[in-house]
């Protein structure tokens, strides 16, 4: 059975295997799980249904959140990635994706935490693009998603997918190394690129804290999963291209989980420090809930 | 810990803690009255007093105490649902000594003259901490199955409810009694190992001094 206690575990079982990482990750939880593998891949095709509902919905231009905070901007996002953009259609509609799920979440719409509700629309933003966009057939959709939760059960052990113990670089940052995982898998890429694009991707998360606006999870959440979509592509983009990681990925998580205990507690959720603490996030926080007591 | 936790669970957001955890508060409190509820007074302490509007926090506790679950689409529009279905909601924010920052207090009254009690907090993923009912004091996590049995404290309580238990097969993990004075009011919080039985509510609740047992299934 697998402890999923190192990416390095991952990578050794499914070369050993001789298949993906997913295919070894959902043949163990079915015997961890004593359910048969069938009946848990249907469990997982499930949840990739209700994030495809996610980003449907969150697309509705009309949509705001209960605070009046966010709310519509991934239909803006949407319309523009149609002309091309900088990024081109497929990235500027992935980062549209990834807009239109935070967005919902936020607007009280029924999500995926994957692995947080603060980070859901990472996930979405990368692997619901490449099956929307014909870019994989719907069980390579679905097996990803395997891999993405094996990547991050080893980020929950070996550091945390928290907000308030190791800032937005454990919570955007887990869902951007499960996405660039699970896309390297989806486009043809080794077990062992998935280990480098995982590495890339908290590499370049490292050190975000978490500094939510009057404590709320929109601002800078929802754009933050923009963001955290756009680097887990160039992530699996630069795995695919056959660059390694110098710092392999379980050292990444190790130095997460050092970088997350020495940040202080004004930048872990609290809303005290950061963009919480500007005068413009002040002001939102006094418009919301009224003044500080 | 499994794959469905990290891709999981669905819900509705914003928040794991200030909204499926709210859900599951006010859901408890639905489950122990037993009856269509029609009036809630809901006090809320710490971060759910400053927060509970921009997080929906609202939302979710009206939802839960009309029975839906965390997942439920309604949610968003619970406050019309209740006042559409005659449950008349007031939310009151309140110091609660020494309880978690996420704590709320919720009493329900249903429509044949029933009451009940239930303080509890939300600690994080959607974990809530239920840490009193009708004023007596209880701990449990909703992470197992867990039965509470409210009866009346007289010799031979447990022996019976305990014996139906374990004749279902079940294993019981944690076990606490606590009763509001001799003879009164007491409660049992029996937390289980794996699914309960069909059937073996009903038997609870047919015991003699039982006068409620209730399953709150692990989350």
């Amino acid at each position: 059975m697998l402890e999923y206690k190192s990416i390095e575990e991952l990578v050794s079982a499914a070369v050993a295997a001789g298949g993906a990482i997913s295919d070894v990750v959902l043949a163990d939880q079915a015997v961890q799980l004593e359910r048969d593998a069938a009946e848990l891949y249907e469990a997982m095709s499930a949840r990739l249904e209700v994030m495809e509902a996610s980003v449907k919905a969150g697309l509705d231009p009309a949509m705001r959140s209960t605070s009046g905070l966010t709310g519509g901007d991934a239909a803006k996002q949407w319309s523009h990635a149609g002309d091309g953009g900088v990024c081109g259609a497929f990235f500027g509609r992935a980062i549209a994706r990834a807009l239109a799920v935070s967005e919902y979440n936020a607007a009280m719409g029924r999500i995926v935490a994957a692995p947080t509700a603060g980070s859901c629309g990472i996930l979405p933003g990368a692997v619901v693009s490449l099956l929307e966009e014909g870019r994989c057939t719907r069980r390579a959709a679905v097996m990803s998603l395997f891999t993405a939760g094996a990547v991050g059960m080893v980020i929950a052990e070996k550091a945390t997918i928290a907000g308030a113990e190791g800032g937005c670089q454990a919570e955007c940052g887990a869902a951007a190394a499960m996405a660039a995982a699970a896309v390297t898998e989806i486009l043809g890429g080794t077990p062992q690129m998935c280990a480098d694009a995982c590495a890339i991707a908290i590499k370049n998360q490292l050190g975000l804290v978490c500094d939510p606006v009057a404590g709320l999870v929109e601002v800078p959440c929802v754009k933050r999963n923009a963001a955290g979509t756009a680097v887990a592509l160039a992530a699996a983009d630069m795995a695919l291209a056959g660059i390694a990681s110098r710092i392999p990925a379980d050292e990444c998580i190790d130095a997460m989980r050092d970088v997350g205990e020495s940040m202080p507690c004004s930048l872990r959720e609290t809303a005290k420090g950061g963009l919480a603490a500007t005068p413009t996030g002040e002001r939102l926080r006094e418009e919301i809930f009224g003044k500080r007591q | 810990m499994n794959v469905f936790d990290i891709i999981g669970p669905i819900m509705i957001g914003p928040s794991s803690s200030h909204t499926a955890g709210a859900v599951r508060l006010g859901r408890v409190a639905w489950k122990l009255l037993d009856e269509r509820p029609v009036r809630a007074e809901v006090e809320l302490t710490g971060s759910f007093a400053e927060t509970y509007r921009g997080h929906g926090t609202d939302k979710a506790l009206t939802a839960g105490i009309m029975g839906m679950d965390s997942d439920d689409e309604r949610i968003r529009r619970s406050p019309d649902i209740a006042r559409e279905s005659g449950l008349e909601v007031s939310f009151t924010e309140t110091a609660i000594h020494g309880a978690h920052p996420n704590t709320a207090r919720i009493t329900l009254y249903g429509e044949s003259g029933g009451r009940v009690q239930v303080q509890g907090a939300s600690v994080g993923g959607g974990n809530i901490l239920i840490t009193g009912v009708n004023g007596m004091s209880v701990s449990f996590t909703g992470q197992y199955n867990t039965i509470l049995v409210l009866h009346q404290d007289k010799p031979g309580a447990i022996a019976a409810v305990t014996q139906f238990v374990a004749g279902s097969g079940l294993n019981i993990g944690n076990f606490r009694l606590s009763r509001s004075h001799r003879g009164g009011e007491a409660l049992m919080t029996i937390e289980v190992d794996g699914a309960v039985p069909a059937g073996l509510m009903e038997s609870l609740r047919a015991i003699a001094p039982v006068q409620q047992a209730i399953l709150i299934r692990a989350l």
